[in-house]
């Protein structure tokens, strides 16, 4: 858009007689129109202008790259290749581990994180003495790190760690623990149960959003019929959740794909791949062998994937009436 | 059927008993992770199977402190931290709430399509950019004063720049604003333009004085990310002097672990985020459960 600082109509008026007559004639000739106009693409600019340059341009080259041989650093041009990463990739075995590895993360963190996160929203719903001291510890690992948090559950993961002496403990010793991340059969459900234990907190807020926009008349209506707890959950409350509902579906869905850090800390993928992800393996080929054209291949397959998980949950949880 | 007086209390005591459970196991493993801190190796080992695991109590000292303090940079690393995260959060406050306000209170053409553009990067996970990201940050030109002369060169790589620019603007943060200004009357706007006052001057003195709670949502938002970077300064810093907390975690598995020293770094770089958090606790939890997102 060009406009003219100069206290003059904008250069395109002159040539608008035929759009004239449409609905915002009046506006224009409305006075502080161009300055409005000025003042608010110059307060747009600045976020306007970086998110352009660090998500769309990322995004397109992005997409770009997938098909050409460019490496991070590298004197040789770079080249178109065609279809030559994708095939590569899915020749791979290790791709498919990792996609099995985090549609197995995606499959059990989904449902379970997403319920558990409703019952912490719905103890901590209603106000009573101490709902903010509640909600202040059931939010606390979602600020701690998720660096951290691999680290210290590393630590408790040990063959002769917390989490075994715990398990012992509260069996009375009937539980003998694992070996718990050098074992391929327990390293994913145990990145699973810290994975659900950082993160619960940040889905039981949205969640609570969504419980405080129920009406409270709908609860005293239904009380006056009789109804119990669990019909005032059943036929209230959830219903009034639709759209939180998807919210919260569609964000740990893309949280789980994405799975990394825990990884990176954890196991670095091992033993044996059985805890590779698409997003370690992208980083893996694009940072440490620097060939970013192969990592952009990953990286859109994985938006890919998430884009097609999406729409797919959101076809299933449309409104059907 | 009438709930008893006794069926009711036997119901809410149940409902604060499970309440505690899920309490205790969300805050066991951090009161381990403090009280770990503190101890030498050896007793961390010998108290796991027991309750003193979560108990200070027997050779107590900051010593790992200390240590952790000899074997990092630790100061280092926690003032890059300091810095680059205080940057994008007021950097992020200002830019984004700058675009909100426009999006949301004046009469921009083309505003629409511009929001929607906006929204439609929240589908983007940023795990997929970082890499072409990578490649692009070291394409980028770079100016620097060297004394009288301006340095140019090429490529972010290794600067402190590179952490905090590409995530000063965030969809997120404008939507969040965008939400709040809605609710506050534009009356406001207009008596303001009788006085006199400019648009920029009505964004200053008028809007952002009244959204308050917007503002700490976002600088919360804002900072837990910048705090708790990893995969991307990972990638994109090698200087030891501008590293972050999150990269110091390596350095404590290059030679014979201690566990104790691990511990004590790991609550050093959690425990100042979790006291800005209970600080902004009320205005956060209650300005994203009202504003962020509606049932």
């Amino acid at each position: 858009m060009t406009l003219s600082p100069l206290p003059t109509r904008p250069p395109q008026a002159v040539t608008e007689p035929a759009v004239a007559s449409g609905p915002t004639r009046p506006r224009r000739s409305r006075p502080g129109f161009l300055r409005e106009q000025i003042s608010g693409w110059g307060m747009i600019a600045p976020a306007a202008a970086l998110l352009l340059l660090f998500v769309f341009l990322p995004a397109i080259m992005g997409f770009g790259l997938a098909f050409t041989n460019a490496r991070l650093i590298s004197p040789r041009p770079v080249e178109f290749v065609g279809a030559d990463n994708f095939a590569r990739l899915f020749a791979d075995p290790t791709f498919w581990r990792a996609l099995l590895n985090v549609t197995y993360f995606a499959v059990i963190v989904v449902p379970v994180q997403s319920a558990l996160a409703l019952a912490m929203a719905l103890l901590i719903n209603k106000k009573f003495r101490g709902v903010n001291f509640f909600r202040t510890i059931y939010f606390l690992p979602v600020v701690t790190s998720m660096v951290v948090v691999s680290l210290l559950w590393m630590f408790m993961y040990r063959r002769e760690g917390l989490i075994n002496e715990l398990l012992s403990t509260f069996s009375f010793g009937l539980i003998q623990g694992a070996d718990w991340l050098n074992d391929p059969a327990t390293a994913m459900p145990a990145i699973i149960a810290l994975s659900i234990w950082q993160a619960a907190g940040f889905h039981m807020i949205i969640w609570l959003a969504g419980l405080q926009s129920v009406p409270g008349e709908l609860y005293e209506a239904a009380q006056l019929d009789g109804a119990s707890h669990w019909q005032q959950f059943r036929f209230v409350t959830w219903p009034g959740l639709k759209h939180t509902r998807s919210l919260v579906l569609v964000t740990i869905t893309i949280q789980a794909l994405g799975l990394f850090d825990q990884v990176s800390v954890m196991t670095q993928g091992g033993p044996l791949d059985s805890t590779t992800t698409i997003i370690y393996e992208a980083v893996r080929s694009g940072f440490k062998q620097q060939e970013t054209s192969y990592a952009s291949a990953i990286s859109l397959v994985f938006f890919v994937l998430v884009l097609l998980v999406s729409a797919v949950q959101r076809y299933l949880t449309r409104e059907k009436d | 059927m009438k709930p008893t007086f006794i069926s009711t209390n036997l119901t809410s005591l149940g409902t604060m008993a499970v309440r505690i459970l899920f309490a205790a196991v969300a805050v066991f493993p951090i009161v381990f992770m403090l009280v770990s801190s503190l101890k030498p190796d050896q007793q961390i080992f010998g108290d796991m199977s027991s309750v003193a695991a979560f108990l200070p109590i027997g050779n107590i000292s900051f010593d790992n402190y200390a240590a952790v303090f000899d074997r990092v940079p630790a100061a280092r690393f926690l003032i890059n931290s300091i810095g680059v995260s205080a940057v994008t959060v007021v950097l992020g406050i200002f830019v984004n709430s700058l675009c909100a306000f426009a999006l949301s209170r004046m009469e921009v053409r083309g505003k629409r399509i511009v929001f929607s553009a906006i929204l439609a990067t929240l589908i983007v996970p940023f795990q997929t950019l970082a890499l072409p990201l990578v490649w692009w940050v070291n394409q980028l030109p770079y100016f620097e004063l060297d004394g009288f002369s301006l340095e140019f060169s090429k490529g972010w790589l290794d600067t402190y720049q590179v952490q905090i620019i590409p995530f000063i603007a965030n969809a997120f943060s404008i939507y969040l604003y965008h939400q709040y200004f809605e609710s506050i009357p534009k009356e406001l706007d207009e008596a303001a333009r009788i006085d006199g006052a400019g648009w920029f001057k009505i964004y200053r003195q008028v809007v952002m004085p009244l959204a308050g709670p917007a503002t700490a949502t976002v600088a919360i938002l804002t900072f837990l990310p910048a705090w708790n970077s990893y995969l991307w300064p990972l990638m994109v810093v090698q200087s030891e002097e501008l590293r972050p907390v999150m990269i110091g975690i390596q350095y404590f598995f290059q030679l014979n672990v201690s566990w104790g020293e691990v511990m004590a770094y790991a609550s050093l770089i959690t425990v100042p985020v979790v006291i800005l958090f209970i600080a902004f606790q009320k205005s956060f939890i209650n300005s994203i459960a009202s504003s962020g997102v509606k049932g």
